[in-house]
């Protein structure tokens, strides 16, 4: 190979390999067959280089990272050296050293690359003792388990959250053996801006952050004779559940999931995919009534639950852009809790509806109190794929041996559009399948929309629908949809539709799939979910003659008040965390006026610190310090209305320093 | 014993931080030297002011409370009004510095992991050296340096103190 002189090459391990524009030595080493061990390496974030596992030995520069070392040509690297080995196993022993080995009961048992690290290097014993006292575990959040006594602070998370999320939620804290990864001012994760995506979990090399499992309150609802449990299953979990049972990725074991619900005691087996029917319908519809009569555009999708609460926390004046639909897992609960209680002629409050999420923020969304009335939730319980995998291995049923079962009808029922909205440009397909037969009044001869497929994080397209050409944008990662939102709020956004998901690819690269390293596994799963629409007799959603018959049984009009009642939702502003007030007197007194500025993120842009500076000044050269309390509050949840300033308790929106000033004046002379 | 802020005195304080954020240009890349200004005034980071700091420079409060805690410089619970700083660096570590420690510790009844007594009025740090080793072992109350310090000799400082805020 080195006689052609347009080859660049270096060697490994005395094999000579060929330089592809690989970004650094790893990706290289890795390429040649060779698999070094890492914790803080993931190619989709940035280099970090603090593990020190994938260490090399190159000829005259010593021992090197190969994560953080670009391949040049002529390099003689080897990969196993004795001194290698040694310290790869001291620093794998050090970790050990204060990591909580319970492993039995950990909930990254089995899928923990520390456990799988340590085996590899054949270490029996830790020679070194703990220095960590033990931290208590947070379980605030409704999505999420942090275990900090399991972190081995590889920073994977922290990049995941800040790198693609554009979040932040939490960081790196203190410094060498008191370092530790935690949410702003260590509070709880629940308490803050986490939008329960999950990935730090799905990232997480060891079990420090998890999803949080609800499977023993399904078994309690299962085991329960007077119960009646029904459970939905999402699109995405059916691709990816055989990667648990050692299937391929994107196999769809559809049937012996649905096989596998019925055997663990579900009553119903129903499918996401139906709503996600639904979803199309009253989307696409809700997206043509403003386009055609010139209401907010563009329209944001709103079927990923960490989106929704990002959209809240960050881009308050964009919330009446966000379609009101619910998410296909919210118009399933709801139509349960509707239909199935006098169908099968039971009590509201014995019906369990359960559902099967790729999903951790699904967990957070069915507890939202929107979907909560009078105790009783639409989604009672979520599961991700991983539990579900868990509950079939506790029934001890050999998952890829089982005789495939369908759905049951009607809610079972679905098109090739319902399935795609597993992944990243399948809302936007499935909505331009509906969208453009509504508009053309033509058939859609093929429905395959290749255009809006992709892997990019960020799409852009033209679609020409009929007369009209309709303008999409398709993003993954949140930090791309906070780029396309900030064009939106400053007006230099000409586009009409912009589907949000969350996570990479889309819901199938959801953090509660089987935890997997490999990028590549995403476009299996897609394929996967593509294969499934092809291999269907219908493609779109206006064909799904059960949700046509819904409409006409129960619904009523597509969009109207009925429908309205149970497939639409609100949003509403969100501080980003929990926080007091700044006193900026000597402290409250019953007889002072209480005047509380908001200086959250959106009042903040909007002036607020000024109105803030304006009355302390006030408050100084009249003397009123004994008569007014002024505190800098953190988010009244009006942004769409700041700057906020509340006076006794009575809020002024969009406030002016003079405003605040004669309310204050005239609380005063009410005294 | 603690003095009350003068009732406009946080009031200032945070029209302080406003100067202070403008002075960096609300620039995320002077997030050190803003903490150090807004540590000036406050003599430590109260939350609430890091929340708004980190709002004001549109960084994550995460990563603000990273930085702040990462240096020792840093306090980010309130400190006492007098601060006892004892040097326990290598010279003064073999001066048998940690003696002083303990006794000024049982003498301000803290314990565990507590450096600042309940009554707010001292906290008693260790610093790894001060550059002051030929007056070994060193203790450096509120910014004066006291020189070949005993444990009888360091309680007597705090002692000197109590009776004067007492007096």
């Amino acid at each position: 190979m080195s006689a052609t002189a347009a080859v660049k090459t270096l060697t490994i391990d005395g094999l000579e390999v060929p330089i592809n524009g690989e970004r650094n030595l790893l990706e290289l080493v890795r390429k040649a067959g060779i698999d070094l061990p890492t914790f803080c390496y993931h190619s989709d974030l940035s280099v970090y280089g603090a593990c020190r596992l994938c260490l090399v030995d190159i000829a005259g520069r010593g021992i090197q990272g190969a994560c953080s070392t670009p391949p040049e040509p002529g390099l003689k690297i080897r990969t196993q050296t004795e001194e290698i080995r040694e310290i790869r196993k001291i620093s794998v022993e050090l970790l050990l050293a204060n990591h909580e080995r319970e492993c039995t009961t950990c909930g990254k048992s089995a899928a923990c690359q520390l456990q799988d690290v340590a085996r590899k290097l054949g270490i029996q014993k830790v020679r070194f003792k703990p220095v960590h006292e033990p931290a208590p575990v947070d379980r605030s959040s409704l999505s999420l388990v942090r275990d900090p006594n399991k972190c081995v602070l590889c920073g994977d998370c922290v990049r995941f959250c800040s790198e693609i999320q554009g979040i932040g939620a939490i960081d790196f804290a203190y410094r060498g053996h008191d370092a530790a990864v935690l949410p702003a001012f260590g509070k709880d994760l629940g308490e803050g801006e986490c939008i329960n995506c999950g990935q730090c979990a799905a990232v997480c090399p060891t079990g420090a952050l998890t999803p949080r499992q609800e499977i023993e309150e399904v078994w309690k609802a299962l085991h329960d004779p007077t119960k009646t449990v029904v459970v939905q299953v999402a699109p995405a979990v059916r691709i990816a559940i055989g990667e648990l049972f050692g299937m391929p990725p994107g196999e769809s074991m559809r049937g012996q999931m649905v096989a596998a619900l019925k055997r663990l005691g579900f009553d119903r087996v129903y499918d996401t995919s139906f709503s996600a029917d639904l979803t199309v319908i009253e989307e696409a519809n809700e997206f043509l009534g403003r386009k055609t009569k010139g209401g907010k555009l563009p329209l944001f999708t709103s079927c990923c639950p960490g989106w929704v609460k990002f959209a809240e926390q960050y881009f308050p004046e964009l919330l009446p852009n966000l379609s009101t639909c619910k998410s296909p897992q919210q118009m399933l609960g709801a139509l349960c809790k509707e239909l199935l209680p006098t169908e099968l002629g039971i009590e509201k409050k014995d019906l369990v509806v359960v559902s099967i999420m790729p999903c951790t923020a699904k967990k957070f969304e069915a507890k939202r109190p929107e979907f909560v009335k009078d105790g009783i939730a639409e989604v009672d319980h979520v599961l991700t794929t991983q539990e579900l995998a868990r509950m079939i291995e506790e029934a001890g049923l050999r998952f890829t041996k089982l005789a495939p079962e369908s759905f049951d009808m009607p809610m079972g029922f679905k098109t090739g559009a319902g399935v795609i909205f597993g992944n990243s440009g399948g809302v936007s397909e499935a909505v331009l399948r509906y969208a453009s037969e509504k508009v053309t009044g033509k058939k859609l001869v093929n429905p395959d929309i290749q255009a809006v497929r992709g892997e990019d994080g960020l799409r852009i397209v033209e679609i020409p629908v009929g007369e009209i050409t309709l303008k999409l944008g398709i993003v993954h990662g949140l930090k791309n949809a906070r780029t396309l939102a900030e064009k939106v709020r400053r007006g230099k956004c000409d586009l009409d539709l912009i589907e949000v998901m969350a996570c990479p690819g889309g819901c199938i690269g959801g953090a509660g799939q089987p935890v997997s390293r490999d990028t590549d596994i995403r476009k299996l799963r897609t394929k996967g979910l593509y294969d499934v629409d092809k291999n269907m007799e219908l493609h779109k959603s206006q064909e799904n003659h059960f949700v046509t018959e819904c409409y006409q049984k129960h619904l009523g009009e597509i969009g109207g008040k009925h429908a309205h009642r149970l497939l639409h939702t609100h949003y509403h502003n969100r501080r980003r965390m929990i926080g007091e007030d700044i006193a900026l007197g000597d402290g409250p007194a019953a007889d002072k006026v209480q005047v509380k500025v908001c200086t959250g993120t959106n009042c903040f842009v909007k002036g607020s610190q000024h109105i803030l500076h304006n009355l302390l000044d006030q408050v100084q050269q009249k003397e009123l310090q004994d008569k007014v309390d002024i505190r800098a509050s953190f988010c009244f949840e009006n942004c769409d209305h700041g700057p906020t300033v509340s006076v006794d308790g009575s809020k002024i929106h969009w406030c002016s320093p003079e405003a605040a000033q004669s309310a204050i004046n005239q609380k005063l002379k009410d005294k | 014993m603690r003095t009350k802020p003068k009732a406009d005195c946080n009031g200032r304080k945070f029209v302080k931080v406003f100067t202070i954020l403008e002075k960096h240009g609300h620039k995320p890349s002077r997030l050190v030297p803003i903490l150090q200004a807004v540590q000036e005034e406050y003599r430590y980071l109260p939350k609430e002011v890091l929340t708004y700091v980190a709002t004001a420079l549109d960084i994550s409060p995460a990563r603000v409370y990273g930085v702040a805690t990462f240096y020792s410089h840093f306090a980010i619970e309130p400190k006492g009004k007098h601060i006892v700083r004892l040097c326990d660096g290598t010279a003064c570590h073999v001066k048998d510095s940690i003696p002083i420690l303990d006794a000024i510790r049982k003498r301000l009844k803290l314990e565990g992991k507590k450096t600042t007594t309940d009554d707010m009025l001292f906290t008693v740090e260790t610093v790894a050296c001060l550059g002051a080793c030929g007056l070994a072992p060193v203790v450096v109350v509120n910014d004066r340096v006291h020189g070949q310090v005993t444990p009888e000799a360091g309680v007597k400082l705090v002692e000197e103190i109590i009776a004067r805020e007492q007096s």
